[in-house]
């Protein structure tokens, strides 16, 4: 047993400051550990989020020496002896209370994308689709939701969670379902203008933030914005499509409706 | 100072869903089919309810990796592994609908693993005899979830999360609503309702050794009871085999059996593979006998049969206990679970990707070249509240419940994969049967003031007293009597000391204080829950003290082995006027034929010599 410095950001939508704690820490230990410790002790009424305690809720991000982590996957021994750990709530996001954020803005992104539309079943009643067509969707479909990508995203960030750019979480959603072998929708024109998918520059930090390790920017967002690219601007596949007379849908649905 | 019910937010439903893991958005998904007005609440975020955590995968006798099964050998399965006391119509109903369940995420956009013929692959688990869980790699539970969860938004259901449900509120025997709060705020709100449908998972952070999260406090038991309704066996909770045991921080945390059903064994500290030592009778004939038959298994052979890792899980948590007992545990008190020398590496990260990085990152161990140390973890009650196997309604009209916090379906033991299966069958029986139950409602019930006034009353004293004792101290000491009097094994000197214990803690937890405001404070959360599972504890520990046999997850080591007699009887327990009233209950014969399949020789069934003529 050792004891370690904590600074825990303490405070409201109001403001707040942080506040130093000396806490004992055993072997093993993650910082959630040491959180909980905290919250048992000296002050019972620390805000914060966790569930599973085993990297699969994604419930327990914040931001721990200025970087965005899972708090049940940062292991004690991960930091110098002496270092003093601080711990704030995610910057993207409004506080509530201490460590915890209004992350409600995700949610709304999420509902704004169109439901998984499936093909027709097969005759036997069953759908079939093969291990190595379905490994890409598989990757996608590990996220957690912790929201770390969505806290680290420099458009999110600079503009402030406007509607423009749904954020990386929700451009591999709609990966997931773009590529999605049984996906019958046609989702390119809303992945161009609803959801932003020009406004990644291509940083990758979401990608490194990642506690699932899922490929991102390279697996999921750059993929779509070359789908939107043959869509808008391939001469040839739009040479194509009017020599064989392929309709295919450049406004989005909303414009469409105007 | 007199509380005015009108000042306190009032929210109207058809019908409020009680929880948001597998069961609660699959009920809500069907009462929004049924086109009632549909409410879900919620403790944490939407989607991060304890079904993520689920690893292994969820049973359904599709038989798309082995021809040869149906609902009749997953049913039959199910009975013995719930030693025969589970509801047979639950059973029955079970292994009939999940098939169709499963194939109806996929509809909704969830991607399984795949068989070489392109449909839904399906795996190997404990006490099923063939490879029957449909699953994705070993995150199968969050695919449930998601999946349910991106379906459920587009169906105009109200999601209100970080709510957290204090009380049922009735019109004379009737359900009317729901008592809540706001996390974030500490405001109430009540839930004006004329069905309300619990599926809030058990009550496992009782113990202090369990794979549970902070929400698994009994809420759903607790309010049922409260209620009126009655709670049946609840003396069965089921201890995982597998959960880690080092560091100190995790243990308990899952491990999921998909590690034995991919190959996993289990060593002791001298080497030996001492599942082979604890065979039960009644499993021998369909259990591999030598360590050669057991790898003709794992190769593939049809005819060999399953390795004895593979029993149900309370027999390989009995094993395991008590081969630590005996002295020859792993280093940090648990036993080794080796897939590292069965498998390849590349096969371990493909199929079990999470236990690797559950390891590598938690405990510094690669499971792809070292054996992991386990041991028995609190996961899962079999025990919850009485409910019509048909509908899900409890005792208390327009009561609900599905999933973990209904009872039946698993009786003294549940088998791992038949509780993904359960939340997606039960979940959706109970919105039709919430659907029926409404449309035959000739007035709306009506809660009236006094309850609410009460039940915020009751909540806000913990925030208002001077001074009391610390409710995470409380919790501490619930944790350590029922780890120590009501484990694995039990006895009755032990039980009777876990209830004095009970008692005591009942009288200090009237004194809890929560220091701070009501905004977003954990403190008080946390004091409001022990109520929950104080009750739910104390339940427990009466229905264990009751049941004098030895039967599935219920291990008495004052009265060891099954007991012919007890097989009729249920504990039941309720809230009579005198306090907890703790009953043996007859139980209804079962239905013949299925008695008949249930009891079949595996080889009479299969050939149709048995229950051939059962649709």
């Amino acid at each position: 047993m050792s004891k370690r410095q904590f600074k825990v950001w303490r405070g409201d939508a109001k403001g707040g400051e942080f506040k130093a704690f000396s806490v004992e820490v055993d072997p093993g230990m993650v910082v959630l550990d040491v959180l909980h410790r905290i919250q048992a002790t000296e002050a019972n009424d620390l805000a914060l989020r966790w569930n599973c305690k085993a990297g699969k809720c994604g419930s327990c991000s914040m931001e721990i020496n200025g970087r965005p982590k899972l708090s049940c996957m940062t292991r004690m021994n991960s930091f110098g002896p002496d270092e003093t750990i601080q711990v704030q709530p995610l910057k993207t996001f409004p506080v509530i209370k201490d460590l915890v954020t209004d992350v409600s803005w995700n949610y709304e992104q999420n509902k704004r994308i169109p439901k998984f539309k499936p093909r027709p079943k097969e005759a036997d009643g069953t759908h079939r689709m093969y291990q190595e067509d379905v490994d890409r969707v598989q990757e996608f479909r590990k996220c957690i939701e912790c929201y770390l990508c969505q806290d680290t995203c420099h458009v999110i960030r600079d503009r402030e969670r406007t509607d423009a750019f749904v954020g990386p979480r929700f451009m591999i959603r709609l990966a997931s379902l773009e590529m999605h072998p049984l996906d019958a929708d046609d989702r390119i024109p809303e992945i161009r203008k609803e959801f932003g998918s020009g406004m990644c520059n291509i940083t990758r930090c979401c990608t490194e933030v990642c506690p699932e390790h899922i490929n991102i920017t390279d697996n999921g967002i750059i993929p779509l914005k070359e789908r939107v690219v043959d869509r808008y601007f391939d001469p040839i596949a739009i040479l194509g499509r009017k020599l064989f007379g392929i309709r295919r849908r450049t406004k989005s649905r909303s414009e469409e409706a105007k | 100072m007199a509380l005015d019910a009108s000042q306190i937010q009032q929210i109207e439903h058809d019908v409020l869903v009680v929880g948001a893991g597998g069961a609660g958005l699959r009920a809500a998904i069907e009462c929004s089919a049924q086109k009632l007005s549909t409410g879900v609440i919620s403790k944490s975020l939407l989607g991060k309810a304890h079904t993520v955590m689920a690893e292994g995968g969820m049973a359904a006798a599709m038989g798309n990796v082995d021809a040869r099964d149906n609902w009749k050998i997953h049913f039959r399965d199910t009975m013995r592994g719930g030693k025969f006391l589970n509801v047979w119509r639950m059973a029955e109903l079970h292994a009939k609908q999940a098939p169709e369940r499963v194939r109806e995420l996929e509809e909704w956009g969830a991607v399984f693993d795949r068989t070489k013929d392109g449909l839904i692959s399906q795996r190997n688990f404990g006490g099923h005899r063939y490879p029957r869980l449909a699953h994705v790699g070993d995150r199968t539970g969050l695919e449930l979830i998601r999946s349910l969860q991106d379906h459920g938004i587009h169906q105009g259901i109200d999601f209100h999360m970080e709510c957290t449900a204090l009380q049922l509120l009735k019109d004379g025997e009737r359900i009317a609503g729901v008592l809540a709060y706001w996390r974030d705020t500490g405001r109430f709100v009540v839930f004006r309702c004329k069905a309300v449908i619990l599926a809030t998972g058990g009550g496992g952070k009782a113990w202090k050794i369990t794979s549970n999260s902070w929400e698994y406090t009994g809420d759903g038991l607790a309010m049922a009871y409260e209620a009126g309704a009655e709670l049946m066996d609840m003396e069965f909770t089921q201890f995982h085999p597998t959960g880690m045991v080092w560091p100190p921080s995790v243990r308990g945390t899952l491990v999921t059996e998909g590690v034995r059903g991919d190959g996993g064994i289990l060593k002791n500290s001298k080497g030996e593979r001492f599942m082979f030592n604890y065979i039960p009778e009644k499993f021998a004939a369909e259990t591999a006998s030598t360590i050669e038959e057991a790898q003709k298994w794992l190769d593939g052979d049809k005819n060999a049969r399953r390795p004895p890792e593979l029993l149900t899980r309370d027999e390989v948590a009995r094993s395991i206990t008590a081969e630590i007992k005996a002295g020859r545990g792993s280093p940090h008190g648990g036993v080794f679970l080796d897939i590292a020398s069965r498998r390849p590496a590349e096969f371990i990260k493909r199929k079990l990707p999470s236990m690797y990085h559950q390891f590598i990152e938690l405990a510094e161990v690669d499971i792809t070249a070292e054996p992991m140390e386990v041991g028995p973890t609190l996961h899962y009650f079999m025990g919850g509240v009485r409910v019509d196997a048909d509908s899900q309604m409890s005792t208390v009209p327009g009561l609900f419940a599905a999933g973990e916090c209904g009872a039946g379906l698993h009786g003294a033991n549940r088998l791992g994969g038949n509780s993904l299966s359960d939340l997606i069958v039960f979940g959706k029986l109970a919105g039709t049967g919430a659907a029926d139950y409404i449309r035959g409602l000739t007035a709306t019930p009506t809660a009236d003031d006094d309850q609410i006034v009460a039940g915020v009353r009751h909540a806000t004293e913990i925030l208002k007293r001077d001074s009391g004792a610390n409710p995470y101290v409380l919790h501490d000491k619930l944790q350590d009597t029922m780890q120590a009097n009501v484990g694995i094994v039990r006895v009755k000197d032990e039980l009777e000391k876990a209830l004095a214990d009970l008692e005591a803690l009942k009288h200090e937890a009237e004194t809890m204080k929560a220091p701070g405001t009501s905004q977003y404070n954990p403190g008080w959360h946390e004091a409001l829950s022990m109520r929950s599972l104080l009750v739910t504890s104390e339940i427990v520990t009466r229905a264990a003290l009751m049941r004098e046999e030895s039967r599935g997850a219920h291990t008495r080591n004052d009265f060891p082995g099954e007991h012919e007699e007890w097989l009729q009887y249920n504990v039941i327990v309720k809230k009579g006027a005198g306090g907890m009233e703790v009953e043996k209950r007859k139980r209804p014969d079962p239905p013949p034929r299925l008695k008949e399949i249930a009891h079949a020789k595996i080889e009479d069934l299969e050939s149709g010599k048995v229950g051939a003529d059962v649709e």
